[in-house]
């Protein structure tokens, strides 16, 4: 409990540098726009790392929660899916919590003797990135998928005339 | 400038295929992907590049321009919707030009090729061709960066020659080059024959009987109709296009227009815009030549966004002067439209706002109750055209809900749909959810504070691409023409129940004939 003491001490610090660790995951001159444009519309995902990181990080603090956890780790990941990145570094950034936590608050944990406790945290951000890997492979199938309905779209009346689709629900022949 | 993009599955659009290329006499036409490393370029494809740019630059003062004036203040390096989605620096429209400045000053200026690097240059290289394809596919010819440019600079045309110049390449892509080549061919991109074409409007009239009970004739190809309608064929067979297209059919039978279809003219869309100035021209003129064989006096035109930057900026100076036909004049309102003096051509959105202005629609906007809608300004009615208020005044006197996105990403400032210019490939669709992003997080917003659960538009492309769009960044925002909201609530002479909207689905603001109610009423009446 007292790791998290300390976590929640130094939160700002600690999400100012995970934010950091995700946006120079971009080359050097998006990484300056993301972290410097601060409107929500000119500037989405720039907006959207600041704001989920904020949550993220106070699930770590509450314990990580699947069901939680999820709709804040979407929000950055459905981004990363399907942007330059492979599967590993789309998900990455979970990680990177555990060596900014080391460094930011490693010599107080060493005083406080707090090393167990850093175990099981670190056991916390384990699980965050499984789940994490589990929302990037449903983006991915979500493409696919999406793929798929998009070309039926797109051909949808001249399959539909040669009944190739199953029929949309519409008044049944016997009411009209 | 010097790293080399990497081809991926879902980051590049397929080659033009062979046969598409030799139907409209491309050049350079051959089996080739952007992934081998043999791009099968034409033996001399420097000099073919060299003397492209050099008749490009002679032939168009603002290339040359755009080419000469940028003084790179970056004000335009965060404007651009592939850039804030893929996070890719050359994404930024000063760097995307920057890909064929480079090659102006180290292969036209005599500085450059002196000093090579040391004055921004640098030499022509098959790498530098594939850059391009990469850059200048990544590029939707939108034109908002051009709105924060001090100078004006619109990196859109830049694309344009570029694309152009590619061409002389045979390094085009296949969701370009075939709707070319079958618009040349038949008409309309997927060529759709003749007989196709009528026949899928007429069991869309069918639809239209079984959903909102008027039977409708329209009329194909007939001699000394009035106006001629022209659309874009995505309105024809995709959806949700064809509901728009239901839409246009129910509007025109409830003021008794004299109009006809066309099925040669049968593409408002233009994919010739997005390969070379000529090839717009070959597919442009057959509107004028089709208006002149039926005798027409002017031309209507559906919902579409480049069709409309090609009839606007571009129609009366490649095809014109139309000068068989008149100043389009409203036969319902005696509206004159000034605007349309030299191309003859109206909008269907400033046709119907036009209409409603004039009181001559029977409009029953809690139809639309159960829909909250905003409005995507395509990039091409918005900057393309300044067609601004018209579709937002029909919105609202159709539909009691509409709300507006944020002032920062609507009218001239609107952000692309991100799959616009012939980009709106299956295989491209991870680039197209880069692109547009920024669109579908604004929607987000409205859907999230306000409910917005439809996205309204005046572009065939929008609706064929939103879709999509929506599914994966704003699930439960559904995508429709705004002509598909005017019908949902138009009142119809002799109509039916309107249980069921234009989709077959059950309409949740359809109230039942007030009949009891009415009865009640007498009663109460008589009893008095
Ligand atoms: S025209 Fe549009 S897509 Fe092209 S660089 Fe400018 S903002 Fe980007
Ligand atoms: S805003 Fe205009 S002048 Fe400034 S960098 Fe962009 S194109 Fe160049």
């Amino acid at each position: 409990m007292k790791l998290k003491t300390l976590l929640a001490k130094h939160k700002s610090a600690l999400i100012s540098r995970w934010v950091d660790a995700i946006v120079e995951t971009y080359p050097s001159e998006t990484a300056k726009f993301l972290k410097s444009k601060k409107d929500q519309f000119s500037n989405p995902v720039g907006h959207t790392i600041v704001a989920e990181t904020k949550n993220l990080f106070d699930q770590v603090l509450e314990g990580v929660d699947r069901e939680k956890v999820t709709p804040f780790l979407d929000r950055i990941i459905r981004i990363r899916a399907i942007q330059e990145f492979t599967p590993s570094q789309a998900i990455s950034f979970v990680f990177s919590l555990k060596y900014i936590i080391r460094e930011v608050v490693g010599p107080e944990i060493d005083t406080e003797d707090l090393d167990q406790e850093l175990v099981d945290l670190e056991a916390t951000l384990d699980f965050m990135a499984l789940v994490a890997f589990d929302i990037y492979m449903s983006c991915r199938e979500q493409v696919y998928d999406i793929r798929a309905k998009e070309v039926q779209q797109n051909a949808f009346l001249l399959l539909k005339r040669a009944n190739l689709l199953v029929e949309k629900p519409g008044p049944k022949p016997e009411d009209s | 400038m010097d790293t080399k993009p990497e081809f991926k599955p879902g980051n590049f659009l397929y080659a033009g295929k062979a046969s598409a290329l030799e139907t409209v006499g491309l050049a350079n036409p051959r089996d080739w992907s952007p992934t081998d490393d043999d791009w099968k370029l034409p033996a001399d494809w420097k000099g073919i590049v060299r003397e492209g740019m050099a008749e490009r630059l002679q032939r168009f003062r603002s290339f040359k321009l755009f080419m000469d004036i940028c003084v790179r203040c970056g004000a335009c390096a965060d404007k651009c919707h592939f850039f804030i989605g893929s996070g890719d620096p050359k994404n930024m429209p000063v760097l995307r030009a920057e890909l064929i400045r480079s090659i102006y000053r180290g292969e036209m200026k005599t500085a450059g090729k002196i000093l090579g690097k040391l004055a921004g240059g640098r030499k022509l290289t098959e790498d530098v061709i594939k850059e391009w394809f990469y850059y200048f596919y990544q590029c939707t010819e939108c034109r908002r960066c051009s709105v924060f440019c001090p100078y004006g600079i619109d990196t859109a045309e830049i694309t344009i020659i570029a694309r152009e110049i590619l061409n002389l390449l045979g390094t085009n892509i296949d969701w370009i080059a075939s709707p070319v080549a079958n618009c040349f061919m038949t008409g309309n991109h997927l060529g759709l024959k003749p007989h196709t074409f009528k026949e899928n409007i007429e069991y869309l009239v069918d639809d239209i009987e079984e959903y909102a009970g008027v039977r409708i004739e329209p009329t194909f190809n007939r001699k000394g109709a009035e106006i001629l309608f022209v659309t874009p064929s995505g309105d024809v067979f995709a959806e949700p296009g064809i509901y728009t297209l239901m839409g246009y059919l129910m509007l025109f039978e409830h003021i008794g227009l004299d109009y006809t279809w066309s099925t040669y003219a049968s593409e408002g869309g233009n994919f010739g815009f997005f390969t070379s100035h000529e090839m717009m021209k070959r597919l442009n003129a057959k509107m004028y030549a089709e208006s002149k064989r039926l005798g027409v006096k002017w031309i209507l035109g559906g919902e579409c966004g480049h069709m409309w930057r090609v009839v606007h900026q571009y129609m009366d100076t490649l095809n014109g002067p139309a000068d068989w036909l008149e100043q389009p004049v409203s036969p319902l309102t005696g509206t004159r439209f000034e605007n349309a003096a030299s191309t003859k051509m109206v909008h269907i959105t400033e046709f119907t706002a036009d209409l409603i202005k004039n009181n001559k629609l029977k409009l029953d906007p809690s139809q639309n109750d159960h829909i909250i809608p905003t409005f995507h300004d395509s990039c091409n009615t918005s900057r393309g055209m300044g067609m601004l208020e018209e579709p937002r005044y029909v919105l609202n006197n159709v539909c009691n809900n509409f709300v507006d996105m944020a002032p920062q990403v609507i009218r001239e400032n609107t952000f692309c749909c991100g799959s616009g210019s012939g980009l709106n490939a299956g295989e491209y669709l991870e680039m197209r959810f880069r692109g547009g992003l920024p669109r579908a997080n604004a929607v987000k917003r409205v859907h999230e504070d306000h409910g917005v659960n439809m996205l309204s538009c005046v572009c065939a492309i929008d609706r064929a691409v939103f879709p999509a769009l929506m599914d994966y960044w704003v699930p439960g925002v559904g995508v429709c023409g705004v002509s598909e909201l005017v019908a949902n609530a138009l009142v119809m002479e002799g109509q039916g129940e309107r249980e069921y909207n234009l989709r077959g689905e059950e309409n949740p603001s359809y109230k039942p004939p007030a009949e009891d109610e009415a009865s009640a009423e007498a009663g109460e009446e008589g009893e008095e």
